[in-house]
């Protein structure tokens, strides 16, 4: 089973590397900043599958795209794969010290503490007038190992970048998920203290997962960055974690592939709901949620395993 | 000296504004566990429907107290439907499942009902400010207090008092207070915990309707105004802990204080005071000021 | 009430196959054929949804509209009363400007890249402008803006692809210091109250810049940032109240505006001091008599009822009326402002050419181009030709009780090289030195 979704997932990979150049360049564009926002949903659903959901991993994100902006603003480092790692750690690092306290807290308060930490980040780059207040500002054109591509090859360029930095984290994570800290975390959601009588720190492990989780988004950030070639405060905004955790639903918690593949089907949905709807794609949107809540419980990405277990009944 | 009293009574009205505002989240949430993101919603429609409703009553130039009790009226009314709407119409199919998706299936709504405004009442802004001017002002030392102020904090007395006593004296708060602390023991002894959310529901609707109403008259109703409500008014209720009337109050008096005191004293912070009051809070109190812990079941 | 282009795809493969026809039209020097030239595809972007459609979103949109309905029937007054964009209707497609940064970067390629486009008129947010300027110089993608204020757009970098023919924000501030300055002369002490974001942060340090350059010995009391869409200014106005400020600055705007209006004519601080708006023309037709009389109302410019007198106003103004029913405010006299000097530009290129201009040259016939909109004259003189300069006015509230109107009166006007720094300075940099270069006669 595992092996079979493995080998889907790596032709899908590679499937999708080979397409971009003959794809039109709007779409391979749409597709960069869809796959950049999967892999924050990537970290959402490791949260979720132990019941876990913040309401500010926008902090991350933000903590992750400015890293990234403000290394090219002031020492002229313009490689990616340094300012993807930077923004990546420094998420890290931010995600573990708010860890220390955000792990002892659960359901709502959990969700409710996170947003007032994203929201006072928020605060402070509102503040920071030298970096353009909620106005953000450019981030520079990275190189890729001192290849320093233009228009359309940049695009490819960026695209390729964010398409190998999923396929990292995506294996590493559905090799998270098959540990024993990552199959524990229906356990935590069902009830925490059964795991503890089996020896376990529940708060240990849910650190760990706000760490992990907030390395994904600070990585998701930073791409984002550099694929938007601008930074501003609302990346820290509630609305922006609210968006996160709107596709993490829409997506569901099922597979790994899931999260990238509801952040593609999500960002094309909006951007095809204002175009021929500009009046009332909010109630396209908001319906298209709820009908998922209502008749797909698990998620886009049961749609798959219910396609897959119609053939096998049928033999 | 004239600052501290100021400081008071500017964190006063804030308070009462917050309180109006939130009354109606963490009643819902309390009794249902649900965090309704719709709550922005209901504030906007009732905001909507007051500055309608006061359009309609001052064209015909009757007196202007009426004005205030119709606008109310109207609001509630609006609460009413709306709040019976979606409980029964979307809200009922998904009791039972996890909390998260039921705030997602609450920010769906929210979502659709924004588009649902700029259908009904279209993009341009409605006032509503003639119940505020006709209140007039008093005037003490330098400062000018509005007297729609003053009703706005008496209003906001009277919904914590009546709420407070409702609950602890009425056959149906008793029920109600059942439900809060044990949901499946009250349904064990009795208590038809469908009627009890149905009517909670509409109530907390007509409460978020009524703050939107209240307000209108000192603010401009506009698009997006429900946005802004909503992460406000969740910041009260966790910092007084949700669920509870006295919670909402301490949350809503400390933030209003708080946020009056930095406007005047240090007006730099303002923007962050919300959220570090209630980060800070959170440390100390990880379930707010008034949240009884609930023994963990194994 | 929204116009599409319907099947894009298919408009798209009709506008290739007009474009071969033309080409081989051309090449066989044969008369030009009777039937109308294939369209030119405008994108305009502005939002349609969110607290800022209703004050400029809307009024920017309903601009275009009647403006691009007017050129295409060819009604509009002369010089701009030839048909569409060199011969050629304008066919335009309105996108919302909501959603996050990366939302609005994304619909603008997919304007450019999926739906072709020969250009695009947009953008409200300083925000969204200063994200879409490099996306449109990597595409080679004609980009006009209508409303964003900051300066920094051309200040960073040179650009190629991208004009505003409205002048940047800089000149609404420093008009309202020089208005206040001259109406109160002993103003001692004031305060400020602006939103707590670029645009409110951006306008206060513009307008203290200013003020200490022409009033060194003023001192600013009350510094007030309330967050943006705030609502509720209990504090803000009893801070006031207390305070010894005699005249106050803010650069609220549309919701806030009107709530700050309602909220501090309660408590009566308009009778302590004489407070500026300079976004408040934008407002008046809804407040009326809610705008207290005395009030110092800007418009971002020569707009609304600080409009000259001409004819082309005049009738800017009647079929915005007879459409809307309300008077255009300052979005839509940006937006025909925009829209107007596309057309000088693409006229001008298509004569010189004969033919449909390429975007390279209509950028060139673009540069530092001079005309006359509704809001008057204009000179794309900063920035290599690219950000437009024009007069600006401030005026002082009436509600008039015989007709029921609102009035400006003791409308100062000031040229507009009295309050736009000279070509190559940066905004800041010019109002931190003094504003030298200044000519106010």
């Amino acid at each position: 089973m595992w092996a079979r979704q493995n080998i889907a997932g790596a032709l899908a990979f590679v499937g999708l590397a080979v397409a971009a150049p003959f794809l039109p360049s709007w779409l391979v564009s749409l597709a960069t900043i869809a796959f950049a926002n999967g892999l924050v949903v990537l970290g959402l659903v490791i949260l979720w599958r132990a019941g876990l959901v913040p309401f500010g991993q926008a902090l991350f994100y933000a903590a992750g795209a400015y890293t990234v902006a403000l290394i090219g603003r002031y020492t002229g480092l313009h490689d990616v794969f340094v300012l993807v790692a930077a923004g990546a750690l420094v998420a890290g690092v931010l995600a573990f010290l708010i860890g220390l306290l955000l792990a002892r807290y659960r359901d709502i308060f959990f969700a409710m503490l996170s947003l007032a930490m994203s929201m006072i980040l928020y605060g402070v780059l509102v503040k920071t007038e030298s970096l353009g207040s909620t106005d953000g500002f450019h981030v520079e054109t990275g190189t890729f190992l001192g290849y320093a591509p233009h228009g359309a090859a940049l695009g490819l360029a960026l695209f390729w970048l964010v398409l190998g930095a999923c396929g990292l984290s995506a294996l590493l994570v559905a090799t998270y998920f098959g540990s024993i800290a990552g199959v524990l975390a229906a356990p935590v959601r069902d009830n925490e203290i059964r795991v503890e009588f089996l020896g376990l720190s529940v708060n240990r492990l849910v650190h760990l997962k706000v760490v992990i989780s907030g390395v994904l988004a600070g990585l998701g950030g930073a791409l984002a960055a550099l694929a938007v070639a601008h930074v501003d405060p609302n990346m820290a905004y509630w609305t922006t974690s609210g968006g996160f955790v709107f596709v993490t639903i829409l997506a569901g918690a099922g597979s790994v592939a899931a999260a990238f593949i509801g952040s593609f089907v999500f960002e094309l949905a909006r951007s095809i709901a204002i175009d021929f709807f500009p009046g009332t794609w909010q109630i396209i949107l908001g319906g298209a949620l709820l009908l998922t809540i209502l008749f797909l419980p698990e998620g886009l990405g049961s749609l798959a395993g219910r396609l897959r277990r119609v053939p096998e009944r049928a033999s | 000296m004239l600052t501290a009293f100021a400081i008071l009574t500017d964190g006063l009205v804030y308070a009462a504004y917050l309180f109006l505002v939130a009354v109606g989240l963490t009643l819902i949430f309390g009794v249902m566990k649900i965090l309704n993101v719709t709550h922005g919603s209901f504030y906007a429609f009732g905001a909507y429907g007051a500055a309608t409703a006061v359009g309609i009553y001052f064209e015909r130039g009757l007196p202007a107290a009426g004005g205030f009790l119709f606008m109310i009226l109207v609001a509630m009314a609006i609460g009413l439907v709306m709040g019976a709407i979606l409980e029964r119409g979307i809200l009922r199919f998904v009791y039972g499942k996890d909390e998260v998706v039921i705030v997602l299936v609450t920010y769906a709504t929210f979502l659709m009902l924004e588009d649902v405004i700029a259908l009904i009442w279209g993009r341009q802004s409605y006032a509503a400010w003639q119940p505020m001017v006709a209140a007039g002002s008093v005037e003490i030392g330098d400062l000018v207090l509005s007297n729609y102020d003053i009703v706005l904090v008496a209003l906001a007395a009277t919904v914590a008092t009546a709420g407070y006593w409702a609950l602890k004296y009425t056959r149906y708060g008793r029920l109600l207070t059942a439900v809060i602390f044990d949901r499946e023991t009250a349904a064990a002894f009795g208590v038809n915990v469908t009627v009890v959310y149905t009517v909670t529901f509409i109530i907390g609707a007509m409460l978020g309707a009524l703050g939107g109403a209240v307000m209108a008259p000192k603010i401009s109703v506009t698009l997006g105004i429900g946005v802004e409500v909503i992460v406000l008014a969740f910041a009260v209720v966790v910092t007084g802990g949700l669920g509870s009337i006295e919670g909402a109050l301490t949350g809503a008096l400390i933030v209003g204080l708080c946020r009056a005191a930095a406007v005047h004293l240090v007006p730099q912070i303002e923007l962050f005071v919300i959220y570090a009051v209630m980060a800070l809070v959170l440390v100390f109190r990880p379930y707010g000021l008034f949240t009884q812990v609930q023994p963990r079941k194994i | 009430m929204t116009l599409h282009f319907g099947n894009s795809r298919h408009v798209g493969g009709l506008a290739t196959m007009a474009t071969l026809a033309s080409v081989a039209v051309a090449a066989a020097q044969a008369p030009a054929p009777r039937q109308p030239p294939a369209p030119v595809r405008l994108g305009i972007v502005s939002f349609l949804s969110g607290p800022a459609a209703s004050p400029f979103g809307v009024p920017g949109r309903n601009g275009a509209e009647i403006v691009i309905e007017a050129l295409n029937a060819g009604t509009a007054p002369a010089p701009f009363n030839t048909v569409g964009l060199g011969g050629a209707k304008i066919e335009a497609k309105y996108v919302d400007e909501a959603g996050s940064t990366a939302q609005v970067v994304t619909e603008f390629r997919n304007l450019v890249q999926r739906d072709q486009v020969d250009a695009v008129v947009g953008y409200i947010s300083s925000g969204s402008c200063l994200a879409v300027t490099p996306v449109a110089e990597e595409l080679k993608a004609l980009t006009v803006y209508f409303d964003c204020g900051t300066p920094r757009i051309f200040e960073e970098t040179a650009r190629k692809y991208v004009f505003r023919p409205p002048p940047h924000a800089t000149m609404d501030n420093v008009g309202a210091a020089r208005y206040l300055l001259a109406k109160h002369k002993d103003v001692a002490v004031y305060s400020g109250i602006n939103q707590n974001y670029a645009w409110g942060q951006d306008s206060w340090r513009d307008f203290v810049g200013a003020m200490k350059v022409l009033a060194p010995k003023a001192t600013v009391d009350k510094e007030l940032f309330p967050k943006l869409f705030a609502g509720e200014y209990g504090a803000e106005i009893s801070t006031l109240l207390t305070s010894k400020s005699q005249a106050l600055h803010t650069s609220f705007w549309d919701g806030d505006l009107e709530g700050f209006v309602y909220q501090e004519q309660a408590r009566g601080l308009d009778k302590r001091m004489p407070i500026i708006y300079t976004t408040g023309e934008a407002s008046i037709w809804r407040l009326r008599d809610k705008m207290p009389d005395n009030t110092i109302i800007g418009g971002r410019g020569p707009n609304g009822p600080l409009a000259p007198d001409t004819e082309l106003n005049r009738w800017f103004q009647k079929i915005y009326v007879d459409r809307y029913g309300t008077p255009p405010t300052y979005p839509s006299y940006q937006m025909a402002l925009s829209v107007l000097g596309l057309k000088v530009a693409w006229d001008k290129a298509q004569k010189a050419k004969g033919a449909k201009p390429t975007t390279d040259e209509v950028v060139q016939a673009f540069e530092g181009i001079e005309y006359d909109g509704p809001s008057g004259h204009v000179k794309l003189a900063l920035s290599n030709g690219h950000q437009g300069i024009q007069e600006t006015a401030y005026g002082t509230y009436r509600f008039n009780k015989q007709t029921k109107q609102p009035e400006l009166v003791d409308v100062m006007r000031f040229p507009a090289g009295c309050v736009n720094p000279p070509n190559g300075v940066n905004a800041d940099d010019w109002i931190k030195d003094g504003m030298k270069g200044a000519t106010c006669k």
